[in-house]
């Protein structure tokens, strides 16, 4: 018999910590079918953040540093910029990318820096449970927004990447969801772009993935699903901001 | 043998630092210790090095923690506010026991204080300035030779302890000239490898850096092997001097600019008769105890002097016990104390009277 679906080379044979139905297992599986693809496993160095992924280097079969909060892209510099050779990227959820990591994550792009970045945004701050995140919708409850998050006190979504699709250094950046199989396929060449563009030395690569945290929404996974797809991909549009053609 | 150059603090020490196999440097902008900087991003491409400017203290050094984890040999550079900056990393690096040196050209503080030379972080630098159970060597030159010469031995202890390494000068150190004589450049490639650095899992299980440890118990046995570590580091890596050590009744405590001050006062002391002596710690962390072991028998007091208002005098008091008297003199914000002023204090003392702590409260009145 031929096995037609197996657990990637590069995800340890371990059962996470992640809450059922959470869609960090599905991103952490692309990334490692990736890194499977590409063959780089032996190369690649990852920087967990702080966030419900802290654990990630539990999971990826690959070396593996954990960084401060929101500082996985300066550390990633680090790392990148002592053994080029290496592949290197972070994978940071929105509390630490879009929230504290916000100069770290810029100014990377800023400096073209040679490096791939998983963006998970699910619109609250999951670890610490359910606090309002910059990526929160209008309107969406928390524990820190306990009446829905109102403009007038509490701003607007920060969208990451039309953000930083606006900096000349960015070489990719784009805006895939988890929410479905044919999503998560697109997501998955995105995520394969983003690790060769480094492989072929292109620079800096983000890679946005919407996603859910039923837990702290208070919703089955099901419901968390549609959801995103219904609130989130409005205010979140999906596709390639930046491609890097014609550079 | 190598020439003798006359150079400025932070330019010789930068230098320093390539011939000791420094080949990450990672800053951001602060006075009095720019020149690090620019002379990292003048002369370490032509070492193979990498030179980045970061957007802030904060990125600068977790892309210290980032290279030395990857296994490079990691210098960053920052003045006060800036080293306030990078406490969060550096506690860490500690606790991922990562190798890096750290200089600090100190100024005058608290906020954002002054430009002027300073010695006011010394509780920051030695009784750590981050969160948690931990301790970074701390190297205090009192000349621009000194500094140079410690560079070296910064490196060597922060790779053989794998633990972050201050050198500590202040805005003096920094920015004046004094011939330097520098070692032959170090073969970075004879630098023992470091097989924990996450360099890609090839033939090998994978390496992970972490500081995280959710469980008590093994927070609390981590803890307790890192204070294991600090324990040899107390034992072995003591450095201090003691000027007439052999005959002294009177002496001066003092680290780094300050200490050069009291070895004028010394000199023109004994031309007058009087027993006056020097203890001057190098390491800061740790702290020098045993030179006050020596002496505290024969000693009739201890005067400390700092450009701060009294940090080190608290270990100072710990190694003395109380078994002679201990006072301060200090001024801050980039003033400097004058010999007139330290004979001054020291004078007081020999004649059994307390001397003042600063001329601030001499000028205004006020408390002693």
């Amino acid at each position: 018999m031929i096995p037609v679906y197996t657990r990637p080379k590069s995800l340890t044979d371990v059962v996470t910590h992640y809450c059922p139905g959470c869609p960090h297992g599905i991103a952490h599986r692309l990334v490692a079918e990736t890194i499977d693809e590409l063959g780089i496993q032996e190369r690649t160095v990852g920087v967990a953040s702080v966030g419900c992924s802290v654990f990630s280097y539990n999971y990826f079969d690959v070396d593996f540093q954990q960084a401060a909060h929101g500082r996985a892209p300066a550390v990633a510099t680090g790392i990148k910029r002592v053994n080029p050779e290496c592949i290197v990227f972070t994978y940071q959820g929105d509390g630490d990318l879009a929230s504290i990591g916000m100069a770290e994550i810029v100014h990377a792009a800023v400096r073209g820096e040679n490096i791939t970045v998983i963006f998970i945004n699910n619109a609250i701050y999951g670890m610490t449970g359910g606090q309002m995140a910059p990526t929160t919708l209008v309107g969406q409850k928390t524990t820190t927004s306990p009446f829905g998050r109102d403009p007038s006190t509490q701003g607007y979504p920060v969208k990451i990447s039309e953000l930083l699709s606006t900096i000349k250094g960015a070489h990719y950046v784009a805006r895939f969801s988890l929410h479905n199989p044919a999503n998560i396929q697109r997501a998955k060449q995105g995520i394969k772009k983003a690790f060769q563009n480094q492989i072929e030395g292109k620079g800096f690569s983000l890679v946005e993935l919407l996603s859910t945290c039923s837990t702290n929404w208070g919703m089955t996974p099901q419901n968390a699903l549609k959801w995103l797809e219904e609130n989130m991909i409005p205010e979140y549009p999906l596709g390639e901001f930046k491609t890097g053609e014609g550079e | 043998m190598s020439e003798s150059l006359l150079m400025k603090g932070n330019e010789a020490l930068a230098e320093a630092a390539i011939r000791a196999g420094c080949r990450f440097y990672f800053g951001y902008p602060i006075t009095p210790q720019n020149e690090i900087s620019e002379y990292m991003a003048r002369r370490l491409g032509e070492h193979g090095g990498v030179f980045v400017q970061a957007e802030s203290e904060v990125s600068s050094i977790n892309m210290v923690y980032g290279a030395a984890g990857a296994g490079g040999r990691v210098l960053i550079s920052s003045s006060s506010p800036g080293i306030s900056l990078m406490q969060e990393a550096i506690s860490y690096i500690a606790g991922a026991e990562l190798p890096c040196v750290i200089v600090n050209m100190s100024r005058g503080g608290p906020g954002l204080g002054g430009i002027q030379p300073s010695q006011s972080d010394y509780f920051q630098a030695t009784k750590g300035g981050g969160h948690g159970d931990y301790r970074m060597i701390v190297l205090a030159p009192a000349t621009i030779q000194e500094g140079c010469d410690l560079m070296a031995t910064a490196f060597e202890l922060a790779d053989k302890y794998r633990n972050p390494v201050m050198v500590l000068g202040d805005g003096m150190i920094g920015q004046m000239m004094e011939p330097v004589v520098f070692p032959e450049v170090l073969d970075a490639t004879e630098l023992p490898p470091k097989p924990w650095a996450t360099t890609g899992a090839k033939g090998r299980k994978r390496n992970i850096i972490s500081s995280i440890y959710l469980d008590p118990e093994e927070l609390d046995a981590h803890n307790w092997r890192l204070e294991e570590k600090y324990r040899k580091i107390r034992e072995s890596e003591v450095r201090y001097e003691v000027l007439h050590g052999d005959d002294a009744e009177w002496f001066f405590v003092a680290y780094g600019t300050v200490a050069r001050i009291c070895t004028a006062v010394i000199q023109r002391l004994r031309k007058e008769g009087v027993k006056a002596g020097l203890i001057r710690p190098i390491s800061l962390w740790p702290f020098p105890d045993e030179a006050f072991e020596k002496v505290a028998d024969r000693a009739k007091g201890f005067l400390t002097v700092e450009m701060s208002t009294g940090q080190m005098v608290e270990d100072v008091r710990l190694a003395v016990n109380g078994r002679k008297p201990v006072y301060f003199y200090g001024r801050t914000g980039g003033a400097v104390p004058t010999p007139r002023s330290v004979e001054r204090r020291l004078r007081d003392m020999m004649d059994g009277k307390v001397p003042s702590q600063t001329d601030y409260f001499d000028r205004v009145g006020g408390a002693k």
